[in-house]
């Protein structure tokens, strides 16, 4: 490296933000590896939803009081900051929800249902996290439709030519995962955005694994919906936001009927707020939200370039690691994955794998990962999940590595 | 390794996951299959009974170790008992397991599926090792609907 190069990325740096890393589980450092569940939070979010409640906490719009007025010019500043980082065009179309799964039943009951016949065909992948699958199915269930899979081939990739085989006249959505959560895939989304819009077909992105991962454009993109999670891009749980294009949510009935969502209310009429707020019914996430703005600062400050370099390190790293310990399985060996590892053991159940890294400060996922699908695919009842964030390092893999030694001594 | 850790694997559990045994299904009409639908661990019970008597006890089914063994061992525990003798084991087993106060007292009766004790420190661990007892009931029952530990 030059000299007087300032590194891109300093992890050491970044992991003093994180006040949680210093914890000790069972008197051991604490080896934070089930990101893709949920991230840790840096200090500035913590700090930015204690400062809400304490000095600015107010219900949100039309309060005449100064701290309604304060608490809403930051919940709306909490929403520029969101459409500045997606590089949304305008923003009424950044919609605060409950999180991923709100952001796709949203789009299911509103945009979807209505335009639904019977014989209409709703296109998702084999990959998909329950959460984009089940809307569907419900959707499906109201109007006739029918739900059609995009199988994946052994590595874990989408099976590109039977999406365009599946694509047809009666496609009436496209809704892909971005990066698959429980295999780490990541999709060719531009590719499928290009084909879906070559017929027509508005296309759904679930982007609640990308996120903390990359930076989304969705100008760029041209994706007619993405939805994502607070919680999973260092942000507070209870939180999401859909975007979606500003015609398609004009032309949308609301999804839920409250308070906020309205312009008048009579009992013979009522008339629908605006955008964003006709989506919105009830109290917001005021913090919540507020945390999400701190979080999009946060990444702001960050050169994502720089720490998909890092990360993609880090899978490198671990995944060489990992295939050297006997009788482990990867699970998911696409060509362009995230920092996801998904693994099995010969003789070890992945509970147990769990349970005994747990107990060596190591805290991974195992179960079926909300794609139980995905583990009918590849034929395992479950797996252990090792997800790395920005502030993963290698001595932590390490560790890892150690503790799935231990698992091979008990279980040989 | 942790001390903690091996009061969970004792040598008894890791060897009846390692060989569980009675695992094959059974020609019965009490049989009732059990779902833990957070790790994905299914049993299947077979019991074959004979004058108020547990003639035969067998399971199928995939799992973690201690689900796998705490199966193993109920079957060779409950083979042989009266129904009124299988009830008490399984509220013993199950006090023991969820940790109740008094448990420790009445061990004597557990034998061998003492080594289960130390699940009670593993509060996540509690419905591996419970799963095939539940199903137990559930298949001398005849229940129809599947056993869930949720």
């Amino acid at each position: 490296m030059q000299r007087g190069l300032v590194h891109a990325f300093d992890v050491g740096r970044v992991r003093q933000d994180f006040p949680i890393l210093e914890a000790k589980i069972w008197c051991k450092d604490l080896v934070y590896l089930d990101n893709a569940a949920t991230s840790q939070k840096p200090r500035a979010v913590l700090e930015a939803v204690d400062r809400f409640y304490r000095e600015t906490n107010s219900n949100v719009h039309r309060g005449v009081h100064y701290l309604s007025a304060t608490a809403t010019r930051d919940f709306e500043a909490a929403r520029d900051r969101v459409r500045d980082y997606l590089n949304a065009r305008d923003r009424a179309e950044i919609i605060f929800t409950r999180g991923t799964t709100e952001s796709i039943n949203l789009v299911a009951q509103s945009f979807l249902r209505p335009r639904l016949e019977k014989g209409d065909e709703i296109l998702i992948t084999h990959m998909e996290h329950h959460s984009n699958i089940v809307p569907w199915q419900m959707v499906c269930e109201q109007t006739g439709a029918v739900l059609r899979v995009v199988p994946i081939d052994d590595s874990g990739e989408l099976v590109f030519e039977e999406f365009e085989r599946l694509l047809t006249d009666r496609t009436r959505l496209v809704s892909v995962v971005h990066v698959s959560n429980s295999l780490g895939t990541v999709n060719p989304v531009e590719l499928i955005l290009h084909k879906a819009h070559e017929r027509g077909v508005p296309v759904l992105l679930d982007g609640a694994q990308a996120m903390p991962h990359m930076r989304i454009d969705v100008s760029a993109l041209d994706c007619d919906f993405y939805a994502f999670s607070g919680h999973k891009m260092f942000g507070p749980t209870g939180i999401g936001v859909l975007y979606g294009k500003r015609e398609l949510l004009e032309a949308m009935p609301p999804y839920q009927g409250g308070g906020d969502m309205i312009r008048t209310v009579t009992f013979e009429k009522t008339t629908w707020n605006e955008l964003p707020y006709k989506f919105e019914a009830g109290t917001p996430d005021v913090a919540g939200a507020i945390g999400l703005g701190a979080a999009v600062d946060y990444l702001s400050g960050l050169d994502m370039a720089a720490v998909a370099t890092y990360e993609q390190d880090l899978l490198a790293y671990g995944t060489e690691a990992l295939q050297d310990v006997a009788g482990l399985r990867i699970i998911g060996t696409a060509r362009h994955k995230a920092s996801v590892i998904s693994f099995v053991m010969e003789g070890a159940h992945p509970h147990d794998i769990g349970t005994i890294l747990d107990h060596e400060g190591v805290a991974v996922r195992t179960g079926h990962h909300c794609t139980m699908p995905v583990m009918e695919r590849f034929a395992v009842p479950a797996t252990a999940r090792a997800s790395f964030a920005l502030y993963n390092t290698r001595t932590e893999i390490d560790r890892l590595v150690a503790g799935l030694h231990t698992v091979r001594e008990l279980f040989r | 390794m942790t001390f903690d850790l091996r009061e969970l694997y004792q040598q008894v559990i890791l060897d009846h996951n390692k060989k569980p045994r009675n695992q094959h299904p059974l020609d019965t009409s009490f049989k009732a299959e059990g779902h833990n639908p957070l790790c994905g661990d299914r049993v299947t019970i077979y019991i074959h009974v004979e004058d108020d008597r547990i003639a035969d006890v067998s399971f199928e089914g995939e799992g973690c170790a201690i689900s796998t063994a705490s199966a193993s061992l109920m079957t060779q525990a409950l083979k042989g008992k009266t129904i009124e003798e299988a009830d008490k084991l399984i509220r013993e087993f199950q006090e023991m397991v969820t940790g109740a106060p008094d448990a420790p007292d009445r061990m004597e009766h557990l034998g061998k599926l003492a080594v289960f004790q130390g699940v009670c420190e593993f509060p996540m661990r509690v419905k591996c090792a419970t799963l095939a007892w539940h199903t137990f009931r559930a298949a001398l029952d005849d229940t129809e609907d599947a056993v869930t530990t949720e």
